[in-house]
């Protein structure tokens, strides 16, 4: 029952419907979360008693900094789904994904450094957490560079599939980082199973903010997978009907 | 055709349970050149390099803080809540360093046993609330830093 969902919802015409018919609502959702969780942060939201506003980029840093976790994960399984079931929709969502992670991660790494500078006093140190995170960013590049070297997009999308499962094994690494290690970076405040070490004031728009990053990204995800379908299938039979639809 | 994917599948989870296992002892072999500093119990037993530059991490001890009359030397202790190591430090600190504050320090032992500093970083910590709720949170004992 659940696979004959998946087979029907992957079929490319099915999917270029839906998807089409979504994005405008995804759209409006995102601009009403990502407003009120920049007023939230920036506006409603008191000052820390140690950082005063600078601690105000979290509401930038911290939701990137999880996307790009979460967005390599998406990939990798994405990936495996296609590796193993052969579904072409799976190997579209994993190699669109790529770049969309890639930017969220330099966004983290660019607002962390940011953000270094004035509270420890370095843009950049060579701690655990930090270098993994630059491992990820190296990871994506990795993966869209691999994907562009191989002409057969089939070819290339299993090649891909394999290094981005190869390359999982950073997440923990990313995650437990501060804890594993003495770092510079200091531990979780949200992500964690005990309560969040943060106020509640503070806390909501932080919340807010991630959540409009993931409707950010699937509206990314939605737009770069129809874009892949109808370059990787040009002369499918559903355009024609799409093209005559249209006219 | 089901047992195909079945393989597949089966392939994929031990490649990656594969890859998670070696990159375990790998990351165990080489623990300590992970960590980013050393702690005051370190260098007090003997485990901090004595003759290169290394990075120690502690909380500053309250009250410990000791401005020389001129210039821009200082003088404080760092603590690990269990030992404690002196430092000095001369050149600007950043703005969050102040006692009981977590910091860390790149620098070389002397030959008696102080620690001279080259460069001093804040570490803040994990927990983000108004000033008010901060202040009214003082008189309770400080959270032991990690």
């Amino acid at each position: 029952m659940f696979m004959r969902f998946i087979y029907k919802f992957s079929s490319p015409p099915y999917f270029y419907a839906i998807s089409g018919k979504i994005i405008p609502w995804l759209t409006a959702l995102f601009f009403l979360l990502l407003g009120y969780g920049l007023y939230g942060g920036l506006v409603t939201a008191p000052a820390d008693y140690q950082q005063g506003d600078s601690f105000r980029i979290i509401y930038v840093h911290v939701p990137a900094a999880w996307m790009s976790m979460f967005i390599y994960v998406v990939m990798a399984i994405s990936g495996g789904i296609g590796l193993v079931w052969r579904i072409k929709l799976a190997e579209i969502v994993s190699i669109s994904s790529a770049s969309i992670g890639a930017s969220f991660t330099f966004l983290a790494l660019v607002t962390g450094s940011l953000w270094g500078k004035p509270m420890w006093g370095a843009w950049w140190v060579w701690d655990a957490r930090l270098t993994s995170e630059l491992v990820l960013l190296f990871l994506y590049l990795g993966v869209i560079g691999l994907y562009n070297g191989i002409e057969d997009k089939r070819t290339a999308s299993r090649a891909v599939a394999i290094l981005a499962l190869v390359g999982v094994v950073n997440i923990p690494i990313i995650h437990y980082s501060v804890e594993w290690w003495n770092t510079l970076h200091q531990g979780a405040t949200v992500s964690k199973l005990d309560k969040p070490s943060m106020h509640i004031d503070m806390l909501i728009p932080l919340l807010v903010m991630a959540l409009a990053f993931k409707v950010y990204y699937a509206i990314a995800l939605l737009l770069r997978c129809r874009n892949e379908l109808l370059e990787r299938e040009p002369n499918g039979k559903w355009i024609d009907e799409l093209l005559e639809k249209v006219k | 055709m089901r047992i195909i994917k079945q393989k597949r599948l089966g392939l994929i989870l031990l490649m990656v349970a594969g890859i998670g296992i070696a990159t375990f002892f790998g990351l165990r072999a080489f623990n300590d050149n992970l960590m980013y500093f050393f702690s005051a119990t370190d260098v007090i037993e003997g485990k901090a390099p004595k003759d290169h530059l290394f990075r120690l991490g502690g909380m500053v001890v309250k009250g410990s803080v000791v401005r020389q009359p001129s210039g821009l030397t200082v003088r404080f202790v760092l603590t690990d809540m269990a030992k404690e190591v002196t430092v000095e430090y001369t050149g600007i600190l950043p703005d969050l360093f102040r006692e009981g504050q977590g910091i860390v320090a790149n620098g070389k032992l002397d030959a008696n046993g102080i620690f001279i500093a080259q460069e001093v970083l804040a570490k803040h910590d994990e927990n983000y609330m108004p000033p008010e709720v901060a202040g009214s949170m003082k008189n309770k004992p400080a959270e032991s830093q990690k």
